[in-house]
């Protein structure tokens, strides 16, 4: 028989794609606000053509055979148009007529998507769901003399500090010959790690930067975002809001010119620098880009012309060596601020993580190590720098903080973990856990899309299409017709109450462990797992 | 749970008032152990304020041992305290053959070290010995010190007192702390047993150090050999105030900002807001999480008490001049110093460090949102 259509190496039917529509003739209305909704453009009106067998009661008679047609869905299955997973279709259908499912098997689509001899590049996160992070148990309860605190009425002082911290007897010398002592900021150990204007929406920037504010200035909780590389919105720059921002700075510098040039007009001094050298999701790759987000406000703050891929490259393309480019990143930072901002770099999750420490240990101006693990997310990326690239951050974090011990700087460079914290929505137990392994703080991006503004994407592959400006709910595109659809008010509403419910669950775990005065940084004597060689590997107890 | 007792006095004191203090508190412990600290020693110690003494517990092979190890660096006995024990040791407290409290003249070649140097000396003498003691299994070394002496043993404090006959002419002392558990938060041993000490400094805790490991880390990798140790939770805290007067020479005064700092609102509107921000920044692993009563004397022989900023924990000073008492209950103050201005009572809060200083003449008071005295 011949087949439906020609089949060639890359023919694929339905059951081969990952996502799979299920559609109900009997409950569609056929409005078409599905296939118009589609960012994909997976799913189109399908005519199609039906017999109809009516076999008559009277065996005298001869069965009628009758055609007709009906109007529904199609599926594409072409690899450019493959379904995407982010049910758009069934969030916007008034009768529930759709949805899609992820196929029972192995997709074959995975071995089609580089046509043209492109492999696949996407947003989102590594495709494995799980992690060490969630099995991490806090087993230190304290039952010996303290009666247990309660985490809704006592006093916490759950804040750390970034910026190089000074030995006591240096710190003390310096105060009384009045030298000059490096910049520590006191804040909240969650921080919204780099997501670029550009990368983000400006109405998903707009939330997040008011949600900031409202934390600091009606909250108290000196919450602080880091900008990603893309700029900072010049009047952003020039308002005392930036006091709340950590700049980044990367391998493309873009957005730099402007930041720059608002240095004489700035009211405050940023929180921070953070200069990025790897990205957990992506290490070794710069950011990236891509051209469907490049349009005139991008690029007007980023410095570069419209419409074209904006890839940084790998490295710091000035420098020869991480020990050179730190130091004299760090160097030229400072001095652009007047040494009163602290500047620090960050890393991939690598396992040459401990010869950048040990490096930034002898650099008196480091101010700090951010460490983004492989379950860190990125808006754009290829799809093998996801998957197979990076290390995980419990141990990266762990032996940084065990080698700051061992030459005694645990408290003099604070270490800030990211990468996967609360991945699968534990985000107050995963942030604990790295904190008692040894972070200052965490850093959080995907996290924050997912509950501040209902980031549709998972490990399962679902949706993961930031890279190319069609986030169906506006979170990552620069198209007004999609990012109209997220209210920056009610983005910087839902920010607040994560913070809230963050920082009464991390009461709730700090509280039975006694722990109440201080951000319990290193306090490995708390933690368990149920699996001796991780037990072994973290240096932490091994509990059945 | 631990109950603490301490007392200055310019009349030296038996022991056995500590003890018996602490016996009226017993309610509050579970009489497992008993740990004590003479300092300012009367009897034939007053003589030889300057010759170090080692306390400790030996078996008989562990003193052979000792000799040999003093006398090749060229310490001389100078004088000892025999305690004759009796051949059963009462029920709960184990047999041992020697407890030491032997004061030695310095070798010859150490007459010409300053102090520093000697006390470094002193301090690396000891954990020597106790590192000796921990291989074969034959000495407990608790203090090396001039004018100091230290008993520490498991079992009812006094049923271990009338064991040692502990209520002699020869231990009477001008300050004496005592502790009564030897069942704390971790392992039993009797380094665990407070009061610590650690060159000149010793405090003891009533509560739970949270923080314990953090703030243990930190110490550790100050590279000083003096910090180490740690059996029990509380060992830090002599050796943060170690750290703070001796090493960074600040006064008593900021012990209380490095273990419990202010909290940021406060600590804005403080006189000193610029330097006690520093040093809880500079100090920050060293914050501890109780709730704790600290009890501590300094090598000036001050006594103190520091209460924990969640103050969950039992502490009262009184006395009268002359002669005062830091203790965990009323009770046990009522007991050493029943004939006192019962008003003057003071029970340290979140805020405060209680201090008598060796004249024993007062109790004098600092709030943390006080002024810090000038530089000395």
């Amino acid at each position: 028989m011949e087949p439906e259509r020609p089949i060639a190496p890359s023919t694929l039917s339905v059951k081969d794609l990952p996502w799979q529509i299920l559609w109900d003739l009997d409950k569609c209305t056929l409005c078409g606000k599905c296939t118009a909704v589609c960012p994909v453009n997976a799913i189109e009106l399908g005519v199609f053509r039906k017999r109809i067998l009516e076999p008559p009661t009277d065996i005298t008679q001869e069965t009628v055979t009758d055609f007709r047609s009906y109007f529904g869905i199609r599926q594409k299955t072409d690899p450019a148009y493959r379904c995407v997973g982010c049910a758009m279709c069934t969030m916007v259908c008034p009768n529930d007529a759709i949805v899609p499912c992820r196929t029972d098997e192995s997709d074959k689509l995975k071995f089609h998507v580089d046509q043209g001899g492109q492999p696949r590049r996407r947003g989102g996160r590594r495709n494995v769901a799980g992690g060490v992070l969630d099995r991490l148990k806090f087993i230190r309860i304290s039952m010996l003399t303290d009666p247990a605190l309660d985490a809704g009425r006592h006093e916490f002082e759950l804040r750390t500090l970034l910026g190089r911290v000074l030995p006591p007897e240096e710190n003390l010398k310096f105060l009384s010959a009045n030298g000059w002592i490096p910049p520590v900021r006191e804040i909240y150990p969650l921080i919204i790690g780099g997501m670029s204007f550009g990368a983000l929406s400006p109405s998903m920037w707009e939330g997040l930067q008011m949600g900031v504010a409202y934390l600091n200035e009606e909250m108290g909780m000196p919450v602080r975002i880091c900008t990603g590389e893309g700029g900072c919105p010049p009047r952003l720059l020039r308002s005392r809001f930036l006091k709340y921002v950590i700049l980044q700075i990367a391998s493309g510098y873009f957005g730099w010119d402007e930041i720059i040039h608002a240095i004489p007009e700035m009211k405050e001094d940023p929180c921070a620098i953070e200069i990025k050298y790897g990205q957990g999701a992506k290490p070794g790759d710069g950011g990236l880009l891509m051209w469907y987000k490049v349009n005139k406000l991008i690029a007007a703050i980023r410095g570069v012309p419209t419409g074209v891929s904006l890839p940084s490259p790998p490295t710091h393309q000035t420098k020869y060596s991480i020990e050179e480019s730190v130091a004299k990143m760090i160097q030229s930072m400072y001095m652009a601020w007047g040494f009163r901002v602290p500047v620090y770099p960050k890393i991939s999750g690598t396992s040459t993580a401990l010869a950048v420490l040990n490096n930034l240990t002898r650099n008196p101006f480091a101010a700090g190590l951010a460490i983004d693990g492989e379950d860190g997310g990125t808006g754009a990326a290829y799809n093998v720098s996801m998957n197979h690239m990076g290390h995980p951050i419990a141990s990266n974090i762990r032996d940084s903080y065990l080698t700051l011990v061992e030459v005694g700087m645990q408290n003099q460079l604070p270490l800030l973990a990211g990468g996967g914290i609360g991945k699968n929505g534990n985000l107050a137990a995963n942030a604990a856990a790295l904190i008692m392994l040894g972070a200052s703080g965490v850093q959080i991006g995907k996290y924050v899309m997912q509950a501040a503004a209902g980031c549709l994407g998972s490990e399962s592959d679902r949706c993961n299409i930031c890279n190319i400006g069609l986030c169906p709910k506006g979170i990552t595109s620069q198209d007004p017709r999609l990012y109209r659809r997220l209210d920056a008010e009610q983005v910087a509403q839902r920010l607040v109450d994560l913070y809230l419910s963050f920082d009464t669950e991390l009461k709730k775990i700090v509280a039975p462990l006694g722990r109440s005065t201080s951000l319990p940084i290193g306090m490995s004597d708390a933690l368990g797992i149920d699996d001796p060689n991780v037990a072994e590997r973290l240096k932490i107890k091994y509990v059945v | 749970m631990c109950r603490l007792f301490a007392i200055t006095s310019q009349k030296p004191l038996s022991p056995m008032v500590a003890l018996k203090a602490l016996d009226v508190m017993r309610e509050g412990h579970d009489c497992s152990g008993v740990g004590i600290f003479l300092r300012d020693l009367a009897g034939p110690f007053e003589e030889i304020k300057d010759a170090p003494i080692l306390s400790g517990i030996f078996s008989d092979k562990g003193l052979k041992r000792l000799d040999t190890f003093m006398m090749d660096i060229g310490f001389m006995t100078k004088y000892k305290i025999s305690v004759k024990l009796p051949k059963v040791p009462p029920p709960g407290v184990p047999k041992r053959d020697v407890y030491l409290i032997r004061a030695y003249e310095y070798p010859e070649e150490w007459e010409d070290l300053g102090q520093t140097e000697l006390y470094e000396q002193l301090l690396k003498i000891r954990l020597q010995l106790r590192a000796m003691g921990e291989e074969k299994k034959d000495m407990i070394v608790f203090s090396f010190w001039p004018d100091v002496i230290m008993i520490k043993e498991i079992g009812d404090p006094m049923l271990v007192a009338e064991h040692l006959n502990l209520d002699r002419k020869e231990l009477f002392a001008r300050v004496i702390m005592a502790q009564g558990r030897q069942n704390t938060n971790y392992a039993i041993t009797l380094y665990a047993c407070h009061p610590f000490f650690i060159q000149g400094y010793a405090t003891m805790t009533n509560g739970e150090n949270t923080a314990f490991v953090p703030i243990r880390s930190f110490l550790e990798s100050r590279g000083f050999d003096g910090y180490t140790g740690y059996q029990s939770d509380s060992e830090v805290f002599t050796h943060i105030l170690h750290y703070a007067v001796s090493k960074l020479g600040l006064g008593l005064e900021t012990y209380k900002h490095i273990i419990t700092p202010l909290q940021d609102g406060d600590l804005l509107d403080h006189p000193n807001s610029h330097f006690l921000k520093n040093l809880k920044q500079t100090c920050r692993p060293l914050i501890i999480d109780g709730p704790n009563c600290v009890i501590g004397c300094l090598p000036d022989h001050s006594v103190f008490m520091v209460q924990d900023r969640k103050k969950l924990r039992p502490g009262v000073v009184g006395g009268k001049p002359g002669v005062y008492a830091f203790s965990s209950e009323l009770c046990g103050l009522d007991a050493a110093i029943p004939n006192r201005d019962k008003s003057k009572d003071f029970q340290p809060m979140h805020l405060d460090t209680a201090f008598v200083g060796p004249g024993r003449q007062e109790v004098t008071l600092w709030n943390q949102k006080d002024p810090l005295p000038l530089p000395h």
